[in-house]
């Protein structure tokens, strides 16, 4: 007997196979060329325009536009190339409309951006379809370089150090490169394999030995990496995950939604994950979207995202919470866990509404309780195994300027150093500065 | 409500807009849906002499520039005149004719450049009951090869020749259409009115390439790796055909000379432009190649709405009323002094009017680091570029100086009275203005 989303408890094969495969196609399909010219038609070129200045990498937007309304889309990546090494992945993931597209004057003028991602991803990936690599490796300088983390501020980092001649080796803990890009996105934000294809095309400059499996204090360290190379760049993420402190968090089925989103982009086959008929997630960011649109899409009857705080205060971009509605997910804001009931495993989830006060957010008397057989927790990560030795900002590495840490020929960047958003794109331009300057250090420009 | 009835050198048809002599009136099938569709009359496609009709290209016949969103801007055709059997043609045209005699049935014309060839076709269009004819001197391409069409248009001694031919060898109106190609298009208007002609109709397409075709290095359309010139038109050309009508509408010599004004003509707007520089009516083609004949239903709604705000009740009441205010350079007023302003409301911040000004022009614009633009009057010529590229309608404006204010930009105050180049004081031919 196949299980259905209203069977009780945490099961696989809630969905038939053509159900699994809707659910999980790509988001936002790339544009065909008919639509992309279209789309394309309606930049203005602006003056020093708005949307240039509102992207992290400073991709010149305008420029890639004109050159995919003349019919020149390999010019227009090589433009997004030049400043955002992972433009492809970035026209997948990066909440534009809070980015490039909320700044365009079109959506002053008519409220209706050019589609600025969707143009990229169409230049992106025609570029990239029609293989090889577009830059070239300068004179060999002698220098080798670490970048420890595989992400997309590692990659980043590699990519232009190599470009300007230098060895890099890159190390990563996991067994696969691409860091969230691989293991934290939603699985229909990047189909087909594309975060693995994107690395391998990436690698194609030449100039960076991969090595993975390999995590920064359990097979390597950073003095041993001082060592041996003439610079250090690290981009380990956070790799801890913020604890509850809600009484009951170590019950059965209370799990990390990063775990959760990790093994469903790993799975060969969405019909073996379980996943429970009342889901419960806790937090408002991408990840809590992530965890309960996917939660929803893998059959869960009921899925209820919990944010303590109110709606405008979410991480969550308002397109991914219209997205996780559309989906049927709830978005209850104003509320935080207070205990998880159950014996031995979740049954429930009893909450307190919360008030802002002058003094902080503080509980109400008021409180629910969510029916639960699955909770994911999504209340932020935190950084973890940070060297010693280096200054930290915040729970963050500290940083001035483009990644320079307190250690002399130790740079920092991605989501592990202080400053900046915990966006794919912020990481990729941190990566990018961080590569620049240690060039300029090294070769004695700095 | 307006009366859009139009009496164009005695034809009578229901509303001043006609389509010209194309593809889309080679054939009873597309004239009868034109009618029906409300279009006012047709100038039925060019007619050859009796015999083998000519034959066409059996490839690509056009060639097409695009704005935005592909929409068709200009077309170029290699097309030549009907290549059905004459006979065909006249049997069609008196049959439509008799079934919508409310409707102006005009045929054009292109036979060789013999009198005896004139007259033949002429009689056999009388014969049809149509209302007039109209000489094609203007198509550049294929005919003019065999010295008809343009090779006609480009000599005036022959437009003169042929006109009177034809005025000679029929009772039925004829209409003289001119082609662009030719620097002085007066001097061909002249001509046919000299030849006694009832109208001129402008202007026929002008001779161009389109585009070239970067893989076969080939001029487009392309014919088995081949292209020659066609014939453009299309919106692309209207300012080049109102600028003709102009010129023939306030020449002395051929002053009340009747104008079918023809080029680049799509909506209500562009239509009442011609007629407002002297066109008596207008013919399309462009337009109805590209949006069918349901157009005709806005530039009937449009023009009569245009005229219902204006107080027009008939045609004849603003047909011309713009003649007068074509003038030459000389006698533009130089103390009428405006700046641009943009409207911060309406600004959409898109920065266009900076760049063009600073980059190509006269750094009148100011940028703040909000993205506030300015116009700095000490430097502003009043150009209009900042107006022309600004996406949106309306945003930038042009406010004139009242007399007694001082220019910012040449601290000079500005004089009530009007003056020209011609009393200038840095005209060395200046007259002294005593």
């Amino acid at each position: 007997m196949a299980n259905t989303p209203l069977t009780p408890g945490i099961v696989s094969g809630r969905l038939g196979a053509e159900q699994y495969r809707d659910n999980f196609a790509d988001k936002a399909p790339p544009l065909t060329p008919h639509e992309a010219a279209v789309a394309a038609d309606r930049c203005y070129f602006c003056h020093d325009a708005p949307c240039v200045t509102a992207c992290p990498t400073a991709i010149d937007i305008p420029l890639f536009i004109r050159e995919i309304a003349t019919g020149a889309p390999r010019a227009a990546a090589r433009t997004i190339f030049a400043q955002n090494i992972l433009g492809g992945m970035c026209a997948r993931v990066c909440p534009t409309e809070q980015l490039c597209e909320q700044s365009c004057v079109r959506e002053t003028a008519e409220g209706k951006p050019v589609a600025i991602g969707r143009l990229q991803r169409f230049a992106t990936d025609t570029l990239m379809a029609a293989g090889g690599h577009p830059f070239t490796r300068a004179a060999p300088t002698g220098r080798r370089i670490a970048v420890v983390g595989a992400g997309p501020a590692g990659l980043a980092c590699a990519h232009r150090l190599a470009m300007k001649g230098h060895e890099v080796t890159l190390f990563d803990a996991r067994p696969k490169p691409g860091g969230l890009n691989e293991y934290g996105i939603a699985a229909y934000k990047t189909v087909g394999g594309f975060a693995q294809a994107e690395v391998d095309w990436l690698l194609g400059i030449g100039g960076i030995s991969l090595r993975n499996g390999m995590a920064l204090g359990r097979d390597i360290t950073l003095d041993g990496l001082r060592a041996e190379h003439d610079a250090v760049f690290l981009a380990i993420g956070l790799a801890g995950v913020n604890a509850l402190r809600a009484e009951g968090e170590d019950k059965a089925h209370v799990r990390d939604a990063v775990d959760f989103i990790a093994e469903l982009r790993q799975a060969e086959d969405l019909s073996k994950i379980a996943v429970g008929r009342n889901v419960v997630v806790i937090g408002g960011g991408m990840t809590a979207v992530d965890a309960a649109v996917q939660s929803k899409l893998l059959g869960a009857e009921t899925v209820t995202m919990v944010y303590r705080r109110s709606r405008a205060a979410m991480g969550a971009s308002e397109a991914e919470q219209n997205l996780a509605a559309s989906k049927g997910v709830r978005i209850v804001t104003g509320a935080a866990p207070l205990r998880i009931l159950g014996e031995g495993a979740v049954e429930a989830v009893e909450f307190a509404y919360t008030k802002e006060t002058a003094s902080g957010l503080e509980l109400s008397e008021e409180t629910f309780r969510l029916r639960a057989d699955q909770v994911f927790k999504a209340i932020g990560q935190q950084l973890e195994g940070a060297p010693e030795g280096l200054a930290l900002s915040g729970r963050k590495i500290a940083v001035t300027g483009p990644g320079r840490t307190s250690l002399p020929g130790v740079w920092a960047g991605g989501d592990c150093a202080a400053g900046g958003d915990d966006l794919t794109v912020t990481a990729v331009a941190e990566g990018r500065d961080a590569a620049e300057d240690i060039h300029a250090t090294l070769m004695g420009e700095g | 409500m307006a009366d859009l009835r139009n009496d164009f050198v005695g034809i009578k048809s229901p509303n001043p807009f006609w389509l010209a002599s194309a593809p889309p009136t080679d054939k009873e099938y597309n004239v009868r849906r034109a009618f029906e569709a409300g279009w006012g009359g047709v100038v039925w496609k060019t007619l050859g002499e009796d015999g083998p009709p000519v034959v066409n290209v059996n490839g690509p016949r056009y060639g097409a520039i695009y704005g935005a969103d592909r929409r068709l801007l200009g077309l170029n055709n290699i097309e030549l005149i009907t290549d059905r059997p004459l006979e065909v043609n006249l049997r069609e045209i008196k049959t439509v004719k008799r079934d919508y005699p409310d409707r102006a049935m005009v045929v054009s014309l292109m036979v060789p450049c013999e009198e005896e060839a004139w007259k033949r076709i002429l009689a056999r269009v009388e014969e049809t009951g149509a209302d007039g004819v109209e000489l094609n001197f203007g198509c550049p391409h294929g005919m003019s090869e065999r010295g008809m069409g343009s090779a006609v248009g480009q000599v005036p001694e022959y437009v003169e020749m042929v006109t009177r031919w034809c005025k000679a060898n029929t009772r039925m109106p004829v209409i003289v259409k001119l082609t662009p190609n030719i620097t002085d298009i007066r001097l061909a208007s002249r001509a046919a009115h000299k030849g006694g002609a009832d109208a001129v109709s402008l202007i026929n397409t002008i001779n161009s390439i389109t585009s070239v075709d970067l893989d076969l290095m080939c001029p487009e359309p392309t014919i088995d790796g081949k292209g020659t010139h066609g014939g453009y038109c299309g919106p692309a050309v209207k300012p080049i055909a109102l600028n003709m009508v102009a010129e023939i509408a306030r020449d002395p010599e051929t002053r009340g000379l009747p104008i079918s004004g023809i080029g680049g003509v799509t909506t209500w707007k562009d239509a009442a432009e011609f007629m407002a520089l002297g066109a008596g009516n207008v013919q399309v083609c462009t337009a109805v190649m590209t949006y069918g004949f349901r157009i005709v239903q806005e530039m009937i709604a449009g023009m009569s709405d245009w005229m219902d705000r204006k107080g027009f009740s008939t045609l004849s009441d603003f047909t011309g009323m713009a003649v007068p205010n074509v003038t030459d350079w000389q006698y533009l007023n130089l103390n009428y002094i405006t700046k641009a302003v943009i409207d911060q409301e309406a600004c959409i911040k898109c920065g266009r009017c900076y760049a063009a000004c600073e980059d190509t022009s006269h750094q009148a614009i100011g940028m703040t680091p909000e993205r506030r633009f300015v116009v700095k009057d000490e430097e502003c010529v009043a150009c209009n570029l900042c107006v022309d590229v600004c996406p949106v309608e309306g945003c930038i404006t042009m406010r004139r100086l009242a007399p007694g204010e001082v220019d910012p930009r040449t601290g000079r105050t500005v004089p009530a009275e009007y003056g020209n180049w011609t009393a200038h004081p840095n005209n060395p031919a200046a007259r002294a203005a005593e």
